[in-house]
């Protein structure tokens, strides 16, 4: 039995990270109909961002001599890096979307595999090519809950990741900015008949999803210790699903999804093998796509005449 | 600034993909007026309108608004203006509430003394949107959201008026309701230009119309006027429903 609630919280808090990533596929989805493959190196250049920000900070001066890094460091590292990305973000939608996005719907897909590859290789060079150790930005500290370990590093992942969907919650519902990214994902000439800048709209759209990757990438570091210039791939592909699990376009689906993508991960690389932990996703891909291929709380779209 | 209409095109042209949808029209409307432009389904009203408020490109022409043209400014820009289009087909924001469809109709007046005065408004005007204000637009009736699309235009409270269909498929009750509202909307001071295949009722609540026919204007003139115009009866009025 301890073995199962193990294996749940760490698939708990490794799904929390598919979650924070499904949410800028779902968001960008949402609003422009379109898979933003390379948001997945969005994420990936968070977590190097947050790497590079701990080690300007004096992380390893600190980490040699014993000390902790101070809680408001590793939150200006956050911050910093959730910055970068959404910068990058809505550069990408800038540079790259913008202009194909009255083209036929295959010409911003291909455009987005070929941003996606050019982050990649872009991260390989800048980055280098080799696995780098993620810096304790906190320090792990374990503790046993009857027979179950918990480390405070998967309480973070799982906080963090509550607080950001809390704070997307209120930004969605209540705020003037989510008011319009809601409209523009409903209709976007409507929306422009309000008075929406709805360039402006999908930037922010873009700004916050990739922000939420950022924050996933620090996480996906803490949690997995290396990271490297392909991280993404995998991960962004999981996080795909995920949202796609949910419902593509359906923001709640996409929280819902990751965390299940997470939990099956770890229930069969505990029960079943190491080996399958990868496939699970792709099986549950197949199976939804055949049973339910709107997602667990996606509506089936009627097509406009 | 004070004698310029609030509404002139001039030879406005819009073209879809080389197929020509309007084709040189010309019209204004003045402060207070409400104007209609009337015709056949494809003739270019819809294209028109769209083109006033940018939402389509103009291949030739100018659009002004109080003078001002506004040809290279974007729909939101416009919108800025005091234009506000109540589109064809109503396109209400199905999964938001009927009070998130009205706020964002006000979303270029966000202050909460404005939103509340313009919200309070809206629902004299609709007293059966003030009973829905909680419930999803999608789940009115086609009625219902016509009276939302026309009071989410209203948020705002814009200058000029764009109406295209109104009554589209809408029981004879409802329409009477929602030109009521229209009347009052133009009593208040708003200036109307109304789209309308509907042309018995366009005729008796515009003071002039313009008549298009495949995207030209073939007539125009004081509703009065028009309405005993034997071409009109003829085409429009129902003695000969094949013109």
């Amino acid at each position: 039995m301890s073995q199962f609630f193990q294996q749940v919280i760490n698939g708990l808090s490794l799904g929390s990270i598919y979650a924070l990533i499904a949410l800028g596929y779902t968001m960008v989805y949402g609003i422009l109909k379109l898979i933003n493959f390379a948001h997945s190196e969005v994420f990936m250049v968070g977590a190097y961002t947050g790497f590079y920000a701990a080690g300007a900070l004096g992380i390893e001066g600190l980490e040699q001599r014993g000390a902790a890094f101070p809680l408001y460091l590793a939150l200006v590292v956050l911050l910093v890096a959730m910055s970068a990305s959404a910068l990058l973000g809505v550069l990408v939608e800038r540079l790259a979307y913008r202009p194909v996005r009255s083209a036929p719907r295959l010409t911003p897909l291909i455009t987005a595999i070929g941003v996606s590859l050019l982050l990649q290789n872009l991260g390989m060079l800048v980055f280098t090519p080799n696995p780098r150790r993620y810096p304790p930005i906190i320090k792990e500290v374990r503790f046993e809950l009857g027979g179950v370990i918990v480390t405070n590093i998967k309480l973070t992942i799982f906080l963090v990741t509550l607080a950001l969907m809390a704070g997307l919650w209120y930004l969605v519902q209540r705020t003037w900015t989510g008011r319009a990214m809601r409209a523009v994902s409903v209709n976007l000439d409507a929306a422009k008949l309000m008075g929406i800048d709805t360039n402006r709209t999908i930037s922010a759209t873009f700004a916050i999803g990739s922000a939420l990757a950022a924050a996933g990438g620090i996480l996906f570091g803490l949690d997995q210790i290396t990271i490297n210039p392909l991280m993404g791939t995998l991960t962004g592909l999981k996080a795909f699903v995920a949202a796609v699990l949910g419902g593509i376009g359906n923001i709640p689906g996409a929280v819902v999804g990751g965390l299940l993508i997470g939990l099956a991960e770890q229930l069969v690389a505990g029960y079943v093998s190491p080996d399958y932990r990868d496939a699970i996703t792709f099986v549950i891909l197949i199976v939804i796509l055949i049973l339910r291929p709107e997602g667990i709380l996606g509506v089936v779209r009627q097509e406009k005449v | 600034m004070t004698d310029a209409p609030v509404l002139e095109v001039t030879d406005a042209r819009v073209s879809y993909g080389g197929i020509a949808a309007v084709k040189g029209v010309s019209l204004d409307v003045r402060a207070g007026e409400i104007v209609t432009l009337i015709g056949a389904n494809g003739a270019g009203k819809t294209s028109t309108l769209k083109s006033i408020v940018g939402l389509v490109p103009l291949k030739t022409g100018s659009v002004k608004i109080f003078g001002q043209d506004i040809r290279a400014e974007k729909t939101h820009e416009i919108v800025a203006r005091g234009v506000a289009l109540v589109p064809e087909g109503r396109a209400i924001f199905g999964n938001l509430t009927v009070r998130e469809n009205l706020q964002l109709g006000g979303f270029l007046r966000r202050d909460p003394a404005h939103q509340k005065r313009a919200l309070e408004r809206c629902v004299r005007l609709f007293p059966r949107l003030g009973e829905r204000l909680s419930q999803e637009g999608g789940t009115l009736s086609g009625g219902e959201q016509q009276m939302l699309a026309i009071a989410r235009a209203i948020m705002a409270e814009p200058k000029l008026l764009l109406l295209d269909e109104p009554s589209l498929g809408l029981a004879p009750k409802i329409v009477q309701e929602v030109f009521a509202a229209i009347a009052e909307i133009a009593a208040s001071g708003i200036t109307i230009l109304l789209v309308e295949q509907n042309t018995r009722l366009a005729l008796k609540t515009a003071n002039r119309a313009y008549v298009l026919v495949t995207g030209e204007i073939v007539l125009s003139g004081e509703s009065r006027a028009l309405q005993q115009d034997p071409r009109i009866r003829a085409a429009y009025l129902g003695e000969d429903v094949h013109g």
